[in-house]
């Protein structure tokens, strides 16, 4: 990683099992490296402010917003955009259920949406409590409509597919989070 | 956003060395603000120090029972600690009142210190703004001001400090440890962010060569029984208008401890001092609230539009400390 004349800098990314090398400004954030370099457009650039979730993707399996990330600090992190969640000619149980459920009307925070479920529930299953867990010290926390609408509340859908979204998360995830 | 040098520091003594020589420099943590705040060239550095390969992202327990967080411990993992939820869940449950699950997996406990204010003259660059261009001026004096301060204001500003878990920290006596080019040093949290006086463009009394290695919390059994109530304009993902932090430890009816902290109303997170006075030793019931956030609230002062905000953080103060006392401060 060195810097040249013109303020580019090599950087190493891996984003879905796949290493990419871009030469790139070091203020250019992780989202504009995904779009505009790489050529991964599913995910999507709504606030460009850390407002609206469109941008999120999983860090070593970990949601975050990826337009308030500058690229430069996730190399050699473990990158999943939408585009990586599951083999590419299938689709993931989250997104059956969003179809399922209308879980979206434009689909344009639908990539956000269905990275930071993923996200959620792996947190959700470590027993990670929310702002409206009535009892911190619980390990066993029901996977209800309320902890899920806060735990997602990262998350904006202009369209206000809420109740569609909502349902196809606990649908999707209902099974697993109970084993 | 203006571009930067990027480096990356490989320990703390050459994190210092780098923003010690480095012209215009700044360090980066989780990003979550300092990167929102370029895009919108309200900082401008021309160097950025990224602090995340550092050895600072750990919670230990320490010999005196305290506890000890790295700077870089991201909030999602203090907020779920199983010892932090055990002994100090106001703090858990003010960070959980923060940010998003996105963000609050990003930022980290030493970013979180250094927030600066959502004031939205602050972020408005054609606006005039003491903070962000000192001698300007303060549009929000006379402008849309129901998120900003009624305690230690003054009229070169009136913004609020944004954090949720520095309100939780002030009220549990924690301290950040620095590092700068002389050595170490302890600044008790309730002093390290400042009251705007004439100069609200300087935050903390951090040093510039200083870096934020950890925070320690003291060992508190009151902080067993402990809350924290944010009340925002939406249920979710929003800056508070009021919050407040609170432990109370009640004894045959008695108050023998309490710590009280207010967020959403001033510069710094307040610490409610004056309240504490009234509340150690007196009766734990509603006339002892009543009389605390009064004393407390004495010297508030409401603009045009954030003059709700005495009677709320009033209110807010009387439910917390209620509820505190019938949930079992009473053992």
């Amino acid at each position: 990683m060195h810097e040249d004349g013109n303020g580019t800098m090599m950087m190493r990314l891996h984003i879905n099992g796949t290493r990419y090398d871009v030469q790139l400004e070091p203020r250019v954030s992780l989202l504009d490296a995904l779009r505009e370099y790489i050529g991964l457009s599913g995910t999507k650039k709504g606030c460009n402010q850390g407002a609206c979730g469109a941008c999120t993707v999983l860090v070593d399996g970990e949601r975050i917003n990826s337009c308030l990330a500058l690229a430069v600090q996730y190399q050699g992190r473990e990158i999943t955009t939408i585009e990586g969640v599951t083999a590419a000619d299938q689709l993931h149980p989250l997104q059956a259920a969003f179809i399922e459920y209308d879980g979206f009307q434009c689909g344009y925070c639908t990539p956000g949406h269905i990275c930071s479920a993923i996200g959620m529930v792996e947190e959700y299953k470590q027993g990670m409590p929310s702002a409206v867990t009535e009892n911190l010290a619980a390990t066993d926390i029901e996977f209800s409509e309320v902890e899920i609408k806060e735990r997602m509340s990262g998350n904006l859908c202009r369209c206000g597919a809420y109740v569609g979204i909502v349902e196809a998360i606990r649908e999707a995830f209902e099974k697993e989070v109970a084993q | 956003m203006k571009n930067f040098a990027y480096a990356r520091a490989e320990n703390v003594g050459s994190a210092i060395q780098s923003i010690t020589q480095l012209q215009n420099a700044k360090f980066l943590g989780g990003g979550t603000n300092l990167v929102d705040l370029m895009r919108e060239n309200i900082e401008q550095p021309d160097h950025l120090v990224d602090l995340t390969a550092l050895p600072l992202a750990q919670v230990e327990e320490l010999s005196d029972g305290g506890m000890s967080i790295g700077a870089l411990v991201t909030n999602s993992h203090l907020a779920a600690h199983p010892l932090i939820r055990a002994r100090y869940p106001v703090l858990s449950e003010a960070i959980l009142h923060g940010a998003s699950g996105q963000i609050r997996n990003m930022a980290t406990t030493g970013g979180n210190l250094m927030q600066r204010t959502r004031c939205y003259y602050f972020y408005d660059t054609h606006a005039r703004c003491n903070k962000r261009a000192p001698g300007t001026g303060c549009d929000a004096l006379e402008g849309f001001n129901r998120m900003h301060a009624i305690l230690g204001a003054s009229e070169a500003c009136i913004a609020t400090h944004p954090s949720d878990m520095c309100v939780a920290l002030a009220a549990l006596d924690a301290t950040v440890q620095v590092t700068g080019a002389n050595g170490k040093r302890a600044i008790p949290l309730v002093d390290f962010h400042r009251l705007p006086e004439d100069t609200p463009q300087t935050d903390t009394n951090l040093q510039p060569d200083e870096l934020i290695t950890a925070v320690e919390l003291p060992a508190l059994p009151c902080a067993r029984h402990s809350r924290y109530r944010k009340v925002r304009d939406r249920a979710s993902y929003a800056f508070a208008l009021v919050s407040v932090a609170a432990a109370l430890e009640v004894k045959d009816g008695t108050i023998t401890q309490a710590r009280l902290a207010l967020g959403g109303v001033a510069h710094k997170p307040w610490r409610a001092f004056a309240a504490e006075k009234i509340l150690v030793g007196a009766p734990a019931g509603e006339d002892t609230f009543k009389a605390a956030a009064a004393e407390e609230l004495k010297v508030a002062r409401g603009y045009q539009h954030n003059a709700f905000k005495i009677e709320l953080a009033r209110r807010t103060m009387m439910s917390v400390l209620t509820t505190l006392a019938h949930e079992g401060g009473a053992r």
